[in-house]
């Protein structure tokens, strides 16, 4: 019952971390390496407005929110516009936006342990005789909204359908009008708002710490290639394989080997099945 | 409107450098070797022209950096293999050679070849799997492997776990110690050079360009690009193990991120597919983060921007500049 219930937060909050990833990749094929560093720098942003400006809590929210989305918006336009297309440059230069970002934030002296989100609701309660707190139930309840929303979102809006038109054939797409970079820029701000989202939901259970950074982005990396790079729905899948079976090796081996089974997980699927699986990518562009 | 475009002509000392005439005049002569000497001159006087121990260190950092970079350049431009585990490479070697040393008492001038040669077969054993890999993915698993094995060490608490193993020997002094690490550095830069140029360097490339060519030509292309990645590991390898020897300790930073990205900010800043601009970009990167070292983490900061600035704007690399300017004047002339 335990690994039940710990299982599908820890798979959530998997999905949270990489659906920023996911997004990006799935429509704009941008390898948004620097999604660990907007993960953590909205959790920093919401930090400052709360508690240096002393802002109401769901307004810091809001506004770190569009602030992610804005940052975003200006690494895709300013930066990542000139190497796309080019993967090993989008790998590099987006890379280094991160850890220009990351390690700035740890030199501005946000590191160590005094920086806390307060959680949205306290007190837990027992789900059969496991307890439970409110805010990650939360989490749980938001992060199914919020890819049930996505899923609406691109079947049923035309913004949503433009994107998903990019993500599937982006020469049919613009010659039906559909301006490609700007997909792409709304997808880079979108993937970004999602990153700080999850931030926003995840952090206030533990610290803002910079080296969280870096783990997000391997978590979300792991998910998105098991699920198959490109494809939303292999990534929520695939988010619930990695929770699952993080949550049952930190149970029945030790809580060092989280993280070796979700590397193992890439590497495993890379060698085996580099397309993912669900992904659709075809035989002959990833492997000979 | 008149419209004017620049173009580029060969200087006439490079068109007649380039076959046997060299010989005819010290002019050409001196036009084809003054490059390589000031480079090969430059590298051997470097310990004597730093001040202090500290600088020296620097050097021998440099070169080890250098080596890596050379790896990757081989590996992403002539043979097609894009790989981050640059960290891979130096862990691998460095904790083989640590084992070496202390388990079996061998002395570093035996440990370091073996780690080499060893730490080159059980990369390329390793990354086997992954070889029919292209682009993107093969980036991804190697980046993979150095986070994996780090975590590997760290939650099985082999090979002295988080503390690492101590008490390794050092070199009999400094200048052993730099001249080796130059000296590998020198053979290794010119003898890639050599390699690239020769037939088998000639299929490398095919296997970059066409694979199917080559594939269709009778070739095996796993066992082309095994060879090339025995090739880079080994370099690497050897790069872990003579860096193990210098800090006489080694552990879990072995396989910092550091050791993967700064080679590659190197060959973007130095030119890539030069060979000896990965060199002359660690020469210019190394000194610089150790410059900025009382800014702390700032330096990791900078030298991201410039690496952004440098791919965006001038994704050529200086040596790519460089070698284009010496070979080739521009003028404006009339379309």
């Amino acid at each position: 019952m335990e690994i039940l219930i710990y299982g599908i937060i820890n798979s959530i909050a998997l999905v949270l971390m990489s659906l920023g990833f996911a997004l990006v990749y799935g429509i704009s094929r941008v390898p948004n390496f620097a999604h660990g560093a907007l993960y953590v720098i909205t959790a920093f942003i919401t930090w400052s407005l709360l508690n240096t400006l002393g802002l109401n809590y769901f307004l810091s929210i809001v506004l770190s929110l569009i602030a992610i989305g804005v940052i975003g918006a200006l690494i895709y336009q300013f930066v990542l516009i000139r190497v796309r297309g080019m993967a090993i440059s989008e790998i590099i230069a987006s890379y280094a936006i991160g850890l220009a970002i990351l390690e700035g934030l740890r030199w501005g002296g946000f590191k160590g342990l005094s920086y806390r989100l307060p959680v949205f609701i306290e007190g837990s309660v027992n789900i059969g005789d496991v307890p439970v707190d409110y805010h990650r139930l939360l989490t749980v309840v938001v992060g199914i909204a919020l890819v049930a929303f996505i899923w609406g979102f691109t079947h049923y809006t035309k913004l949503g359908l433009a994107l998903r038109g990019i993500a599937q054939d982006e020469r049919a797409a613009m010659m039906l009008g559909i301006d490609s970079d700007r997909m792409a820029l709304v997808a880079m701000a979108g993937g970004a708002m999602l990153a700080g989202l999850g931030a926003i939901l995840l952090l206030p259970l533990g610290n803002i710490v910079v080296e969280s950074g870096y783990n997000v982005l391997t978590m979300a990396i792991a998910v998105c290639i098991i699920g198959g790079l490109g494809s939303w729905m292999g990534a929520v899948l695939a988010a619930f394989i990695i929770g699952f079976a993080q949550i049952l090796s930190v149970v029945y081996l030790g809580s060092h080997y989280q993280m070796v089974v979700a590397l193992l997980a890439i590497i495993l699927t890379l060698i085996l099945k580099p397309s993912g699986l669900f992904g659709r990518q075809k035989e002959l562009e990833e492997r000979v | 409107m008149e419209q004017r475009r620049r173009e580029r002509i060969d200087r006439g000392v490079k068109v007649r450098s380039d076959g046997l005439y060299a010989l005819m005049s010290w002019r050409e002569l001196s036009y084809l070797t003054v490059p390589r000497l000031v480079l090969i001159v430059g590298m051997l006087i470097l310990p004597f022209i730093m001040p202090g121990m500290y600088w020296q260190r620097v050097i021998s950092i440099v070169c080890i950096y250098a080596l890596l970079a050379l790896s990757f350049d081989f590996l992403a431009h002539y043979v097609g293999l894009v790989s981050l585990g640059g960290a891979f490479f130096i862990g691998t070697g460095g904790y083989l050679t640590a084992i070496f040393n202390t388990s079996f008492g061998f002395p570093p001038y035996l440990s370091i070849p073996i780690a080499t040669i060893l730490g080159g077969i059980i990369c390329t054993l390793l990354l086997l799997p992954c070889l029919p890999l292209r682009g993107v993915y093969f980036a991804i698993v190697t980046l993979m492997y150095p986070l994996v094995l780090a975590r590997i060490i760290e939650a099985m608490d082999i090979l002295g776990g988080t503390d690492g193993i101590m008490g390794i020997d050092d070199f009999p002094n400094r200048w052993v110690e730099q001249y080796l690490v130059i000296a590998v550095v020198l053979l290794i830069l010119f003898g890639l050079r050599r390699l690239v140029n020769l037939d088998l360097g000639l299929v490398f490339r095919g296997v970059k360009d066409n694979d199917q060519a080559v594939r269709a030509s009778g070739m095996s292309i796993t066992n082309y690009k095994a060879l090339a990645v025995f090739i880079a590991s080994a370099m690497g390898c050897l790069g872990g193990a003579c860096l193990v020897h210098i800090y006489m300790w080694t552990g879990l930073s072995l396989f910092a991120l550091d050791f993967s990205i700064l080679p590659i900010a190197a060959t973007v800043i130095g030119g890539a597919g030069t060979l000896v601009g990965p060199v002359l970009g660690c020469l210019i990167l190394v000194p610089v983060s150790e410059l900025l070292r009382e800014f702390g983490t700032l330096r990791i900061v900078f030298y991201s921007i410039i690496l952004v600035g440098f791919i965006v704007f001038r994704s050529e690399g200086i040596m790519v500049y460089g070698q284009r300017k010496y070979h080739q004047f521009e003028r404006w002339t009339k379309v």
